[in-house]
């Protein structure tokens, strides 16, 4: 290797472990991250793409403006800010690690002027008298000290929380095994997307991302959905029964699945995510009977199917309301309209009837009197289909920066040295966070000596 | 009720904030110390209001604007008397009760009627969520009421006219240190709350990260406020270019809060 080379590479290494680049990074994030939230991300709506010009579409087009968050460009920036944490943590924990392992146990007259906090003691009686009884002092009041002799003087030293100074090191690796959980995701892992039908089922989703289908192994059947509504109108919750069937075995059995509340099988979690009406699916319900007498025979009749009635007529659901009065302010409630055709063809007659009003319909004078019982509605249950297997590596980082940030921000290294000569005392304290409050402490520690 | 509790909050914060504009005026200790009484009262009051309006709703009463706006009020005065019984600087209520007062007087321009909780906020960690992410925001906020006066305090330094205001302010370092104690108490709590919105986000929506707007301007606070903790590693980056950075942190945090909701679309617009 070369001189120059190894120079290079030598720059190159600082430039990575630098503070400024770490600094830089964080700003650069921070101002990038803001044009996702105002570009619309994915496909942009085509009214968006009309208030922009053509040149600007290319443009932002070109930069992956319109899926910032993984354009190429963010990606090298997380991948030189994870280069650049690494790089960071590798120079800066050895350090660290030595004030941690082989803390200065003595306190001479050198350092002594380095520590900020210090207090002088005159005592009687001689060193090793004094040694013992600032060992017992500092084991009751502080931690347990170390004793190291020298020049007839003894050195005692006590820590607390050592190991609080890793605290900003387990933030940094928390944040690469985040990252690392993303990256398993982003790889095994899919979002996809399904809409099930009451009363069906499927075993085939599709991946958001390019709409291809991904088959589950195992059925997923959709039992009932409903939504309830607060009194003001708005939505209280939604609700799908799901039925998970693996190998014909029924693995779960309409277990209800709401928003915060997701069912898991097999690594893939279904969520409540949105649901529709279904258009042609639902069920209609009548009682039909005839004018000169008989029981009442009841009725169930599709959207668009053609029924065959006991007189040799036919009839069908033209349209259905939940709401009659927008059409007819005299009337409430639900009322469908229907089509009765003779046997044997000729004039078809189209009326309405009414659930609320049953009777109705025996006015009209026809043969047949017909009541409505109202309809089912049948409902399409959206669900949004996940699989993503680096998900409790993404929970451990958080749990490791939960940690780490208590550690950094919530602790700190507190060290007191003892000095003992004969007929003298010196107390020493230094912490590696809030000065102030470990002043307090230190400050009470010299009152509790004086009192002795 | 619970609309006397907060009228009651309302009065006594606007009583506060001229008691310690006077003490600006006028820094006697007796002044500070019945500011700080009449802060104290608001501050009970504003908790009775808080509780009795969870007991009503029967969930976290931090679910729109003018719940979340009072609820900021409220961690920001909470965090103040904590810092003003460590430092005993009165004078930074001068600077931090005005903005409580405002942010309450704000809550009153949005709807107040207890509203029924939409599918998505039904969780246990609408509690956990919500509670650290203001009580990060109210640290940051005095955050920024230290660097204020440390901007101003510079000022009197740099142009030598040490006249009164300089004499009630209290010294750069200990601005400069509140400053750096906000932080640490702040920074941690916006990560949590991060976290915990990370958590919930899985449940709710499938997803522990979408880039939603409210979720991606709180990672660039969480950015802006990295850069500052890291830039005051470097001896450079203290003071006055600390308190700047704070500053602005705490605009980018307002849009966070605020913007978003008002002027992005996205999952968290509850207004």
């Amino acid at each position: 290797m070369t001189t120059s080379n190894r120079g290079f590479l030598e720059t190159l290494w600082d430039f990575f472990c630098s503070l400024k680049l770490a600094i830089s990074l964080l700003i650069l994030l921070a101002a990038t991250s803001i044009i996702g939230t105002i570009i619309p991300q994915g496909t942009p709506p085509p009214e968006y793409l009309q208030t922009i010009s053509a040149g600007k579409y290319k443009f932002y087009q070109a930069l992956g403006f319109f899926d910032m968050y993984h354009s190429w460009w963010f990606i090298l920036l997380l991948y030189l800010f994870t280069v650049n944490i690494v790089a960071c943590s590798i120079k800066r924990l050895p350090r660290v690690w030595k004030a941690i392992s082989e803390p200065t146990l003595v306190m001479d007259d050198k350092f002594e002027k380095t520590l900020s906090l210090t207090h002088d003691f005159r005592m009687d009686g001689d060193a090793a008298a004094l040694r013992d009884k600032m060992v017992a002092f500092l084991k009751g009041a502080f931690a347990e000290p170390v004793v190291t002799e020298r020049d007839g003087e003894f050195h005692l030293f006590a820590q607390k929380s050592p190991y609080s100074r890793l605290g900003v090191y387990v933030v940094h690796l928390s944040i690469i095994v985040i990252f690392i959980g993303a990256l398993i995701g982003s790889f095994f892992g899919y979002k996809a997307y399904v809409e099930i039908a009451e009363g069906t089922s499927t075993s085939v989703v599709h991946n958001r991302a390019d709409m291809k289908p991904i088959d589950l192994g195992f059925t997923v059947r959709c039992d009932k959905f409903t939504v309830s509504f607060y009194d003001t109108g708005a939505p209280k919750e939604f609700k799908s029964l799901l039925t998970v069937i693996d190998g014909g075995k029924v693995v779960f059995d309409k277990r209800p699945v709401i928003v915060n509340d997701p069912l898991t099988y097999k690594g893939i979690t279904f969520y409540q995510a949105s649901y529709r009406p279904a258009e042609d699916a639902g069920l209609y319900h009548f009682t039909v009977r005839e004018r000169k007498g008989g029981a009442p025979v009841k009725i169930s009749i599709q959207q668009g199917e053609r029924k065959l009635l006991s007189d040799g007529s036919t009839m069908q659901v033209l349209e259905s309301s939940q709401e009659v009065s927008k059409f007819i302010p005299q009337f409430q409630g639900p009322a469908a309209r229907i089509e009765v055709t003779p046997k044997g063809g000729g004039a078809p007659q189209v009326f309405i009837v009414f659930q609320n009003y049953p009777e109705f319909d025996a006015q009209r004078g026809g043969d047949l009197i017909f009541s409505y019982d109202g309809s089912e509605e049948k409902m399409f249950t959206g669900l949004q289909v996940a699989k993503d297997p680096g998900v409790w590596v993404v929970w451990a980082g958080c749990f490791l920066m939960v940690a780490g940030c208590c550690m950094a921000f919530f602790m700190s290294h507190r060290r007191v040295w003892i000095r003992v000569r004969k007929g003298e005392v010196t107390l020493g304290g230094s912490a590696n966070k809030n000065q102030p409050g470990f002043q307090l402490a230190f400050d009470a520690l010299v009152d509790k000596l004086k009192q002795q | 009720m619970n609309a006397l509790f907060f009228n009651m909050t309302l009065a006594i914060y606007f009583a506060a904030t001229i008691a310690y504009l006077a003490y600006l005026v006028k820094p006697r200790e007796v002044l500070g110390k019945v500011s700080c009484c009449i802060l104290s009262a608001g501050f009970v009051a504003h908790c009775a209001y808080t509780v009795d309006r969870y007991l009503e709703a029967g969930h976290t009463p931090i679910t729109n604007l003018h719940e979340s706006l009072s609820f900021f009020s409220l961690a920001i005065v909470g965090i103040y008397i904590l810092f003003e019984r460590k430092y005993r600087i009165f004078i930074l209520g001068s600077f931090v009760t005005p903005v409580a007062f405002l942010l309450m007087a704000a809550s009153t321009g949005f709807p107040s009627a207890i509203m029924p909780l939409n599918p998505a906020l039904k969780s246990k960690w609408l509690m956990v969520h919500t509670v650290m992410a203001f009580l990060s925001y109210a640290a940051f906020a005095v955050a920024f009421g230290a660097a204020i006066m440390y901007l101003i305090q510079q000022h009197f330094l740099k142009s030598k006219k040490l006249g009164p205001m300089y004499q009630k302010l209290p010294s750069l370092d200990i601005l400069d240190e509140i400053n750096y104690r906000c932080l640490t108490i702040g920074f941690p709590l916006l990560t949590f709350a991060i976290i915990s919105g990370a958590i919930w986000a899985e449940s709710a929506w499938g997803t522990y990260w979408s880039w939603d707007p409210k979720e991606t301007w709180s990672l660039i606070t969480w950015f802006v406020y990295a850069a500052l903790l890291h830039g005051r590693l470097t001896t450079g980056w203290r003071g006055k270019k600390a308190a700047i950075l704070a500053i602005v942190g705490f605009f980018v945090l307002l849009f966070t809060f605020l913007g978003v909701n008002l002027f992005l679309s996205g999952l968290h617009s509850y207004k």
